[in-house]
């Protein structure tokens, strides 16, 4: 059947990340308004345990494809080869680190458009419109493709998982191979000394900014995102200042994340820092000046030294997990 | 060594953003424009690549209107050696497919043996042109790059993986990379490099016609977040904020 919704699920060894079963449901939220039903194309070691989680989250059918996945050359092409051979209206996935990377992939192999990190995706008039922000959120568009098929990535914790059980009835596909076998070959991947929950996918994010005064300091903000079960960010002050790695700056030239909880502790709130964490649910700020402009975005704030405020809200927090 | 540099023009990152006559692109009547960041890092990898190899040619390329001159006249005096201007009047509201089509086809008449782009145009927040670029010219593609070096005719260059890792890549070359930051630190523009700037040639063409592949059917303005509210000062507040994050937006 033409017209389907397909939807690109990332899983780990047949665990499912919570982005996954975000952009799971988006898919099949779409495909009941737009009158079909979502077909989820996994791949990977372990994939075939996940079809009955993504049968509850939507999934009429589930695509078990055999493809190598530590090429993303491959893996694309292996999806681009399910996505001929269905014609789907729209092929979804998350704007995770991996999505990223595989999304534009496989627009270019369909010669498709792509919306990147959309908020919101939906049918009208027999079209698939996306809502993205733009100018780093100071701005939305709503975007469908020129003719027909649209690839989108659903920005994490955008929209939240839910369940509307459907089939899940578990297929199984040979992968196309890639036409041109490309001269990109992944040498070694190197584990970090702990496993760190991906910024950008995170629930919850610290950061610490240029009021901590060193980068010993940030301890402070590591033991409350421990507490939290958070990611650890930073501004870009503090990366420039060789404080907290690259990987961790928060703004329009850093991550762009939108967790449920951001606590932004002695960050000034400049525009730029704004712009990568202001469509947050919630936001906290902890500051020592109270006309610091990261209190006119943050729903909760308290004006004081965070020296003394985060060690008082580490042990506060602790406190409330340990009664559960 | 050819070494293609993609730079795009972009609204200075702290532009306020109003919404055009149009409904559906932006008001750029008071919109200063700047070289988009990770396009720095990107003319700086090419710069330093063509250093380390002793020899080689810089190009920076841009699809964007006339003014976009100006921009390209700020990466020769950085120290490319020359620029190619793509003319289109709309190229900041092209599309990445658009776009990456109309690059490609001049790109490749140029044969380079490394092309570099940003990861992502801080505008549309796209992301996409890279790669999009790289498949059109039929070259691989590694995203994001925080580590590159080049020699006999392979570069290594490393990305950031998922939940912390480090990817090592070795790429044979030609080859496209987009640039993240961390890879290096752009360098200024000093008088010298101004000076002879002027000298270098700055070629420039109509784009040619740009179908759109990506229909913008609106742009709005976020609803604004409501007003902050300040829960109380020093550590005294931390149990109110518990309780808050708790009770009221139960997030903890
Ligand atoms: C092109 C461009 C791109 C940029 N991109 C980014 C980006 O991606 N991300 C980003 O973050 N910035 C970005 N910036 C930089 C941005 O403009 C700010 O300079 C930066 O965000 C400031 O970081 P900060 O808030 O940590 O430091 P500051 O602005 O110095 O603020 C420090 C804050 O700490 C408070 N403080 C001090 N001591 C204490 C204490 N004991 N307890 C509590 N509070 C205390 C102070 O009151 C102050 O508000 C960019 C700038 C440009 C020009
Ligand atoms: N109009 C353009 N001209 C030249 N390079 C561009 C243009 N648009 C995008 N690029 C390149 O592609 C990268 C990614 O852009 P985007 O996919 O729009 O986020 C940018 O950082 C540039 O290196």
């Amino acid at each position: 059947m033409a017209g389907e919704i397909l939807v690109l699920v990332e899983q780990m060894r047949g665990a499912l990340k919570s982005t996954a079963l975000q952009a799971m449901t988006a898919g099949a939220q779409l495909a009941a308004a737009h009158g079909t039903t979502a077909v989820a194309v996994v791949a990977g070691e372990g994939a075939e345990q996940t079809s009955a989680a993504l049968g509850e989250h939507g999934a009429a059918r589930v695509i078990a494809l055999d493809a190598d996945t530590t090429d993303r050359t491959a893996w694309a092409a292996a999806v681009a080869g399910v996505a001929r051979k269905l014609s789907p209206a729209a092929v979804l996935l998350a704007h995770t680190t991996l999505g990223k990377d595989l999304g534009p992939r496989i627009a270019a192999l369909l010669d498709a458009p792509m919306a990147s990190d959309c908020v919101a995706v939906r049918s009208e008039g027999g079209a698939i419109v996306a809502r993205r922000p733009v100018f780093a959120g100071k701005a939305l568009v709503h975007v469908s493709g020129a003719n027909g098929l649209l690839v989108v990535s659903i920005r994490p914790n955008a929209l939240s998982a839910q369940k509307s059980p459907a089939a899940g009835s578990l297929e199984r596909e040979a992968a196309t191979p890639p036409s041109t076998g490309l001269g990109d070959v992944l040498k070694e991947v190197i584990a970090s000394a702990q496993k760190k929950i991906e910024l950008t996918e995170a629930a919850i994010i610290v950061s610490g900014g240029r009021g901590l005064k060193g980068p010993e300091n940030f301890a402070m903000i590591e033991e409350l995102a421990g507490a939290l079960g958070a990611a650890v960010g930073a501004s870009r002050a503090v990366v420039d200042a060789g404080w907290r790695p690259h990987g961790e700056q928060v703004g329009q030239t850093g991550k762009t994340v939108a967790p449920q909880l951001y606590i932004a502790v002695a960050i000034s709130g400049a525009i730029q820092h704004l712009a990568g964490m202001r469509t947050a649910k919630y936001i906290v700020a902890i500051n020592k000046d109270p006309e610091a402009p990261i209190f006119k975005v943050a729903d909760y704030g308290i004006v004081g030294d965070a020296f003394e405020i985060v060690p008082r809200l580490t042990a506060a927090v602790k406190a409330l997990k340990a009664q559960g | 060594m050819k070494i293609v540099a993609c730079v795009k023009r972009v609204p200075s990152t702290d532009t306020r953003i109003k919404v055009g006559a149009d409904g559906a692109s932006i008001d750029t009547a008071q919109v200063e424009w700047i070289i988009n960041p990770y396009d720095e890092f990107a003319v700086e990898a090419a710069l330093r690549v063509k250093e380390a190899a002793g020899s080689g040619e810089v190009v920076v390329v841009t699809l964007g209107p006339a003014d976009a001159a100006r921009e390209l006249k700020t990466c020769l005096a950085m120290g490319a050696d020359r620029a190619l201007l793509l003319k289109d009047a709309e190229a900041s509201r092209r599309d990445a497919l658009a776009t990456a089509t109309v690059l490609a086809a001049a790109i490749r008449e140029l044969k380079p043996d490394l092309v570099l782009c940003g990861k992502q145009a801080v505008d549309n927040d796209q992301g996409q042109v890279g790669l999009l670029l790289a498949h059109l010219l039929g070259m691989p593609c590694v995203t994001e790059i925080v580590k590159l070096s080049v020699a006999d005719g392979k570069a290594a260059v490393e990305r950031a993986g998922d939940e912390g890792t480090t990817e090592r890549h070795e790429v044979t070359l030609p080859a496209v990379f987009t640039c993240q930051k961390g890879l290096n630190e752009p360098r200024y523009a000093n008088l010298k490099g101004i000076m002879a700037a002027k000298k270098k040639p700055l070629d420039e063409r109509d784009a040619g016609p740009v179908p759109a592949r990506l229909n913008v059917a609106g742009l709005e303005l976020p609803a604004a977040r409501p007003d902050g509210r300040i829960v109380g000062t020093d550590a005294a507040a931390v149990d109110e904020l518990v309780r808050l994050l708790r009770h009221e937006a139960k997030v903890i």
